[in-house]
């Protein structure tokens, strides 16, 4: 479990004040100007040391992210884009740091703009998030007025800060569709390659980053990448906070160590499940775009990067959705594939066309008003969206459908088994005329 | 040039290519829907998926990815990509089954059918049953104007409409609203399409969402002979098919010609086909008591013999129209040269454009595709977008590319690119010529200076001193290319170059055009399709042409003849490149080819014109005029008659200018006849509440 010391986000839970002065207190802005002083090169190394792997749900690491960007050139400035677009649902730990610690995300905002060659960074938040803007915006007003961020602050390099408001679309987390979104066109994933790293924001280098892999930065500076290192498992390393919401007695929001076993995680802090632990049935460990895990798989269940993608699933955000013996599991990957259908931007085929192909099928299976044979049809549908898509919301809807094939097929038939049974003659009858 | 190996064979091509290139350049055909070689690259379809070794486990989309962008092997062998690989068919498989899912089964009654890029892909791509078990997505129709029929079900998405009316029309029109499965394309609030090459959207659309309405329901495609041949709707010379049942014309696609139209064709070109049915002319006519009566063709020459007879040849004029074919304009001409007349014209309009200035005084010198290699470009006198639609997308395309500057003299305009308004009227140009504007800087210091004169520019009392001036602005930085000729003249009419290069302007002493129809000129004038002037009442008036339009009104006698599509002809362009027309249907009823018309009439006025078929009298022409026997090549002007133009001067009158193309819809005889034209331009001038309340 990790300890008070090592934690980052230390007003996570909004018992402090988020104002300026108690961020101070709290260690935010606390020796930047050095930071700064020790250069690019020095904050990318100790970046890269850390293992910071990028909490926004893909895992990338983080300072070789950064590195990529390209040598500056005359009259093609940098960008960082901060993607506080936070739609995933059961995610929501990035509005607890925009509320309660914004000065952290700030101050991570400066150092990587630093690092990145950036003098401008763009905040990107979700529609949804009207409080959270206005906690955000406060923030840099302060930061503003304590002349920390802006042409002439004292850091002595010069930096703005912008909070563009989304308009709610959960595209637009996707980092090339809120680029287009940020410059003021129809919210749609562009084709890769070019890179954003090459070709992002009006045409120019651009990072965009989870606002958790900001947030985070200067902690791990002004402490060492050696100590966020230590944190966790080996290649998944530091801290992380996980969002821990569904069937358990107390759903919250948790700053932990990487490699935490699914079990101590909800039973220190949440109270554990709902109706005792035997009550589990399955867990969505990452966010709704991973595939389900039963609960036999989460007995030991250690909450990372690797173990989960070694059981086909995903960290993703660490947006943990625990579901007990009440859940009726098939309507409830039925409501997700509703999500991904909804939210399909609709610009390439695979996606427009199969996400609601994939919802109505589910939505039977979950009456029961299907035929076995449609089951295996429906796992080929979403190998035939994975993959072939320009972003990855194609995936992200494939996946939950998959997990719940591949661990809960026995149900489905029995659903449909159930079905068939209840239905008369007298019902089919009646759909003739 | 890159190596890379598609399907096991080594191919050598450009770095910028993309995979798709490069398959085709290998052999290798690649289905796809949203990609167009002259549109920008969307990816949307993800039909052109194709496997790249080394590359992430998922197919990539050939459109989009460039062969610059695929990793090399270990030991630097060349890229591999497959494109018959198990991944690639069932990725196909796939997305084909997705298209089809929500598209309609309603091909027997499509107007697509037969011709759909989803038909013969899913022929080629598909599975033959289908797994969905829903109902299918049923989408409202649009209205996006009385050119482009909409049926929105059919949709699949591909946004070429979207990208060719933002990107080579100019006008941000059309737009997807919605998400997902719910995406729908429109134009917004569904007001109809203000383009005038809104209809190769028609064209551009791979399933039946776009269709011509027009068009709608009248044939299959599979049934219609087709013709190639060329567009006289404009001077340009568009590559034109035209598709024909029995004697009718069913319609009118473009055909592909890098040089003029690229693939495009207005609207004008595209839906004129209507008034090739309408006001036509198929019987002889006599005027008797003021009224026109039906005649036979006898009675039709004997009238025309007799007035002839009466009158001396000082009092005989002839006026050709804008639709003419050399072979005609030729014969005429002959036909004058023969009864002593020296009243001869094509000019209807006024237009000071004379072969004496030389061949490079009226030609589009720096040639159409040229527009793609100017470097400053100024339009005096002239809105393209009116008078040749078709230019002005490529001088749009040539903006679009950047490092040009446009500049306009003459009426203000939306002309779809960004242009420096210098004036309205010659003052402007004079400001030019002296150096006083900030783009006389520019046009000076260009390499390549391109400046377009229109036809209502030289059609002015001061149109000589007008093209002088032109032409010294042309002359740019004189560090030009070898042979570049920046001077260049936009006719409006499609018989003009061809008229001028076979000398149809008045001989010695011979009047003009004006002159002949002014009032007591002439006992006796020939209107060989001349419907744009107005004959002033006195003269005897022969009209020979296809529409019952001004001439037929005016005429003493009507000899009916054959429309641009019922005959055999050559055309020369505005840059002076003569094309072929061919017959793709019959003149109706007792209608015959205008130089048959003329032959027959030499006979009974006793001046046998020396030639029986059109092979001979083709013969004849190419004699006098060989440059016109090498079809679809230039014969440049020459630089010195420019110089000797730019030194001629002259003074300007100081008016205003006025374009020569002022409806676009109603520019001659067959667009005044068809119905769609008079709908689009009641429409342009608002006289029509649109349908989208």
């Amino acid at each position: 479990m990790l300890h008070d010391r090592d934690r980052i986000f230390t007003n996570l839970n909004g018992r402090h004040g988020a104002d300026l002065q108690s961020s101070l207190k709290r260690g935010a802005w606390d020796g930047t100007k050095f930071l700064l002083e020790q250069g690019k090169d020095w904050i990318i190394t100790e970046m890269k040391a850390s293992g910071l792997r990028g909490r926004g749900g893909a895992g990338f690491p983080t300072g070789l992210k950064w590195s990529f960007m390209p040598k500056p050139q005359e009259g093609r400035p940098h960008y960082l884009v901060v993607n506080a677009d936070e739609s995933e649902p059961g995610t929501c730990k990035d509005r607890e740091i925009m509320r309660n610690d914004p000065h952290l995300l700030i101050e991570g905002c400066m150092i990587a703009s630093f690092a990145m060659h950036a003098n401008a960074c763009y905040v990107y938040l979700r529609g949804e998030y009207v409080r959270e803007k206005e906690a955000l915006q406060r923030a840099v007003d302060e930061a503003y007025a304590a002349n920390l961020v802006g042409k002439n602050n004292v850091h002595g390099y010069p930096f703005d800060i912008y909070v563009h408001h989304g308009a709610g679309a959960y595209i637009c987390g996707e980092e090339t569709a809120l680029l287009e979104s940020l410059e003021g066109k129809k919210g749609m994933p562009r084709l890769k390659p070019p890179f954003p790293a090459n070709m992002g924001l009006y045409g120019c280098p651009t990072t965009v980053n989870n606002v958790e892999s900001i947030a985070v930065a200067g902690t791990i500076l002004r402490r060492g990448g050696g100590w966020f290192a230590g944190l966790g498992k080996p290649n998944n390393t530091g801290t992380k906070l996980f969002s821990i919401s569904g069937h358990v007695n107390r759903p919250c929001n948790v700053e932990e160590e990487m490699g935490i076993t699914f079990r101590e995680l909800v039973e220190k802090h949440c109270g554990g499940v709902r109706g005792g632990w035997d009550n589990l049935m399955a867990v969505i460990p990452g966010g709704s775009s991973v595939p389900l895990l039963p609960e036999h798989q989460c007995q030991d269940l250690s909450m990372d990067f690797d173990t989960l993608r070694n059981l086909k699933s995903g960290l993703g955000t660490a947006a943990v959705i625990v579901m007990d013996k009440s859940t009726d599991v098939i309507r409830a990957i039925a409501r997700l594939s509703y999500f991904y259908k909804h939210e399909s931007c609709g610009q390439c085929t695979p996606c427009r066309e199969g996400t609601g192909w994939m919802w109505r099928v589910v939505s039977r299976m979950a009456e029961g008003r299907a035929e076995k044979r449609e089951i295996d049809m429906l796992l080929e549908v979403t190998t035939q969206v994975e993959g072939h898509t320009i972003c990855a919301l194609g995936d992200a809807a494939a996946w939950p459908v998959q997990g719940l094939i591949r661990h809960y097929r026995h149900v489905i038939e029995q659903r449909i088994d159930d079905y068939t049974a209840r239905s008369t003659p007298a019902d089919h009858l009646v759909a003739a005329e | 040039m890159t190596k890379i190996i598609v399907d096991g064979a080594e191919v050598d091509v450009p770095a910028e290519y993309t995979i798709l290139q490069a398959c085709e350049a290998a052999g290798a055909e690649i289905p796809r829907f949203c990609y167009h070689e002259r549109l920008s690259i969307a990816g949307n379809c993800r039909m052109c998926l194709v496997e790249v070794k080394g590359g992430p486990p998922k197919p990539v989309a050939s459109c989009a990815m460039g062969v610059r962008d695929l990793r090399p092997g270990p030991e630097g062998q060349p890229p591999v990509v497959f494109t018959k690989s198990p991944m690639v068919k069932k990725a196909r498989e796939g997305v084909m089954e997705f298209l089809l899912i929500n598209h309609p089964l309603d091909c027997p009654i499509c107007d697509q059918g037969g011709e759909c890029d989803l038909q013969d892909q899913a022929m080629a791509y598909g599975v033959s049953g289908s797994r969905f078990a829903e109902n299918k997505r049923a989408v409202e129709d649009k209205y996006i104007g009385p050119l482009v029929k909409t049926i929105m079900t059919r949709c699949i998405h591909c946004t070429r409409c979207v990208r060719f009316v933002a990107e080579v029309a100019g006008v941000s029109e059309m737009g997807a609203i919605g998400r997902g499965e719910d995406m729908e394309i429109t134009t917004y609030l569904e007001h109809a399409m203000t383009s005038e090459l809104q209809g190769n959207v028609i064209d551009l659309c791979p399933v039946g969402a776009l269709t011509s309405r027009p068009y709608e329901f009248k044939a299959r495609s599979w049934e219609l002979s087709k013709t190639e041949s060329v567009d006289v709707m404009d001077a340009l010379g568009s590559a034109i098919r035209v598709d024909a049942r029995g004697r009718e014309v069913m319609r009118i696609l473009p055909r592909m010609n890098e040089d003029v139209n690229e693939e495009w064709i207005s609207d004008k070109t595209r839906f004129i086909w209507d008034g090739l049915k309408t006001q036509r002319l198929d019987r002889p006519y006599v005027r008797e008591g003021g009224r026109l009566r039906p005649a036979t063709w006898a009675e039709a020459f004997e009238a025309i013999a007799a007035k002839a007879k009466a009158t001396s040849p000082e009092r005989v004029g002839a006026i050709a129209g804008d639709l003419s074919t050399a072979e005609e304009l030729f014969a005429l001409k002959d036909l004058m040269g023969r009864l002593g007349v020296a009243n001869l014209d094509a000019r209807q309009d006024g237009s000071v454009s004379h072969p004496s200035n030389g061949r490079a005084s009226y030609l589009f010198n720096a040639a159409i595709a040229g527009v793609e290699e100017a470097d400053a470009i100024l339009l005096i006198g002239t809105n393209p977008r009116l008078e040749a639609p078709v230019l002005n997308a490529r001088i749009r395309k040539r903006w679009r590319h950047g490092g040009v500057k446009i500049a306009l003299v003459g009426e203000r305009a939306d002309l779809t690119y960004g242009v420096d308004h210098v004036g309205a009227g010659t003052d402007s140009l004079t400001e030019l010529v002296e150096g006083k504007h900030s783009f006389a800087k520019v046009l000076s210091e260009a390499k390549r200076p391109l400046v377009i004169v229109g036809a209502g520019a030289l059609a002015r009392a001061d149109g000589l001193a007008i093209l002088s001036a032109a032409a010294k602005l042309a002359k740019g930085s004189g560090e030009g290319a070898d042979g570049w000729n920046g001077l260049s003249v936009l006719h409006s009419a499609a018989s003009r170059v061809a008229a001028l290069d076979l000398g149809v302007v008045p001989g010695e002493g011979g009047k003009t055009a004006a002159e002949m129809a002014a009032a007591g000129a002439l006992d006796l004038v020939f209107l060989l399709g001349a419907d744009e002037i107005d004959v002033a009442p006195g003269a005897f008036a022969v009209y020979v042409g296809s529409h019952g339009d001004r001439g037929a009104h005016r005429a003493d006698v009507i000899l009916p003849g054959a429309a641009y599509t019922e005959k055999s002809g050559v055309y020369v362009n505005t840059e002076g490149r003569p094309q072929m027309a061919n017959r793709a249907a019959f003149p109706p009823g007792e209608a015959r080819e205008d130089w048959a018309i003329l032959r027959a009439l030499s006979e009974r006025l006793g001046h046998k014109l020396p030639y029986d078929s059109l092979p001979q009298l083709r013969a004849a022409m190419f004699a006098k005029a060989p440059h016109l026997a090498a079809l679809d090549q230039i014969a440049a002007g020459s630089a010195a008659d420019l110089d000797a133009l730019a030194g001629l001067g002259g003074s300007f009158s100081g008016e205003a200018f006025v374009n020569a193309v002022q409806d676009f819809y109603l520019t001659n005889p067959i667009a005044r006849a068809s119905a769609v034209m008079a709908e689009m331009s009641a429409l342009r001038r608002g006289a029509v509440a649109q349908a989208a309340e």
